[in-house]
């Protein structure tokens, strides 16, 4: 996947997720867990929204390397 | 209007689940209901067809006033059951805690003479009551807000009488007015022709039924006996005064959701650092075995059923709950009622800020998977404001999990009238010394704020050394 599309498929899956989060005003170095304020259960949400809609699957191991906005995209984009 | 919390006064209706003409199961979902706090959804405690609604969508009304009418059937709905009429008294004062009870035990408040100090109904009063349903009590009716007389079935063959005249029961009925709602004017309270033409039109009536919210926690086998039976009449309502219970408009509508969030969560606090003797205790969770095994556990499984390490560490407490029953129940009126059942409160950070904190009912009893599933459904309704009634009135013991968020520990304020809350922080990495050796563990901090009218450090202790001894087995959770 390119990462224009990875990116749209981040921004939709966060608005599901944190709606009042702008996709504007996403920071690509904002860290998901404490900057945008998800708890385990939104983060595990996250996951489950990107692996539906972009049938990236994030195994746990790799939750660290998806720990920012900016980390998410890239690992979906080259996964995708 | 049911009571939704032991601290809840007043309530609006801001959506209807159901229409006229609906049938309607016990336990059906009729009406979403607006708290300070958050919306619940609220079920039917009776079996029938939905009459009409009593109250508009956006009025706010106290606990107790009627908000819809349901009957057995449409063909059957009876001549009004005989009721004394409502005595236009000052109202018989119960604190919420005994209200909210009254009302779990389907008992009204306005009907029981009170022992406490001033004529106050206590909680023993209330007991004693819903024990025995069928006791008239001697006050008149509270003027405001008692809570439905669910248990009162006067139509079940008692000796309250409405006194009237054979032509103010007919015109009564064929104007489909309430006659035990109605004050009477006549002799000895006797309702009249005029009465019943004075009190048309049905709306302003505080007539036969409203929809209690009656779950009651497991407090013993009162509740049976005390719950409405499905009538072949319309259950009795309170009577009001005779003007019927206005809504009161205007009232806390003003100001965002967030801010009036705040301030009873405030209120809240506050009367529980008032009335709470709190102390405190702390330990740390040797989580190693607990975090191999769900991470072993989630590389088989897909995304929608991983668990997370939060559902491990309520799925413990609930069972240790179970063992330690002095940190699970309600502290009332003086005295300690444990529950039979564990209905694990959560405490959920809404994203405007605030907090609800509703049950997951007999947490102990769910597998880890129907556990997680609920959580995560508990969690998005929270935050959506989509809560049943019985998920915010149910919690016997409440968990605090700040730990996500980056806090090492959390102490939390118990939600009275709970008489602990356990507080757990951050999952994280720590040396650890094991036989003379020095290695790395996951560990996290696991707190308890408890009330030391009930408990003492020892059972605190063991209850905390409790979870952390099951967390060791995470297999068997």
């Amino acid at each position: 996947m390119n990462e224009q599309d990875a990116r749209h498929a981040v921004e939709a899956a966060l608005g599901k997720v944190a709606p009042d989060v702008e996709p504007g005003d996403l920071d690509g170095g904002a860290r998901l867990r404490q900057d945008l304020e998800l708890d385990s259960l939104d983060f595990l949400r996250l996951v489950e929204v990107i692996a539906e809609s972009t049938g990236v699957d994030i195994p746990e191991a790799d939750y660290p390397a998806v720990a920012t906005v900016d980390g998410l995209v890239t690992y979906v984009a080259r996964h995708g | 209007m049911p009571s939704l919390g032991a601290d809840m006064e007043h309530g609006k209706v801001v959506e209807w689940l159901v229409k006229p003409g609906d049938y309607v199961h016990k336990g059906d979902l009729v009406a979403a209901v607006d708290t300070d706090k958050t919306v619940m959804d609220i079920e039917s405690f009776q079996e029938g067809v939905v009459a009409e609604f009593l109250v508009d969508i956006g009025d706010t009304v106290d606990v107790g006033t009627p908000i819809a009418r349901i009957t057995a059937t449409p063909a059957e709905v009876p001549p009004p059951a005989k009721v004394p009429p409502p005595e236009p008294e000052p109202g018989t004062k119960a604190p919420p805690p005994v209200r909210h009870l009254a009302h779990t035990l389907g008992v009204d408040v306005g009907r029981i003479s009170g022992s406490g100090p001033g004529g106050e109904v206590t909680r023993a009063d209330v007991e004693r009551a819903a024990a025995t349903p069928n006791t008239s009590a001697a006050p008149g009716a509270a003027a405001g807000a008692a809570p439905a007389a669910a248990a009162d079935v006067p139509a079940e063959g008692e000796a309250h009488r409405v006194r009237s005249s054979p032509l103010a029961r007919r015109l009564a009925v064929e104007l489909g007015v309430d006659l035990q709602a109605i004050a009477g004017t006549g002799p000895g309270g006797a309702v009249t022709e005029e009465d019943v033409l004075a009190a048309v039109p049905p709306r302003e009536r505080a007539p036969k039924e409203e929809i209690p919210g009656g779950r009651p926690p497991s407090e013993g086998a009162a509740e049976e006996a005390a719950e409405a039976p499905p009538s072949e009449a319309p259950v009795a309502e309170p009577p009001h005064k005779a003007a019927g219970e206005a809504p009161r408009r205007g009232r806390k509508d003003s100001g965002s959701k967030a801010e009036t969030l705040r301030q009873a969560i405030g209120a809240l606090m506050s009367r529980s650092k008032k009335e709470i003797p709190h102390y405190y205790l702390s330990t740390t969770l040797d989580l190693a075995a607990a975090m191999a095994w769900m991470q072993s556990a989630n590389q088989q499984r897909p995304v929608s059923s991983r668990l997370v390490p939060s559902a491990l560490l309520l799925k413990a407490t609930a069972l240790a709950a179970k063992e330690v029953p002095d940190m699970n129940g309600f502290f009332t009126r003086g005295a300690f009622q444990p529950s039979g059942a564990v209905h694990l409160g959560v405490a959920v950070a809404l994203r405007h800020g605030g907090l609800v904190a509703p049950a997951l009912h007999d947490a102990d009893t769910l597998t880890l998977d129907e556990l997680m599933d609920q959580l995560r459904d508990l969690v998005g309704r929270a935050r959506a404001g989509r809560l049943q009634r019985a998920e915010m009135a149910d919690p016997t013991l409440t968990v605090t999990n700040l730990g996500d968020l980056g806090v090492e520990s959390v102490y939390g304020v118990i939600y009275p009238p709970q008489v602990a809350m356990v507080g757990f922080g951050k999952v994280l990495e720590q040396p650890w010394a094991h036989n003379g050796m020095l290695g790395i563990r996951h560990t996290a901090i696991a707190t308890l704020s408890a009330d030391h009218r009930v408990s003492d450090g020892l059972r605190g202790g063991r209850f905390l050394a409790r979870i952390d001894e099951l967390l060791q087995k995470p297999g068997d959770l």
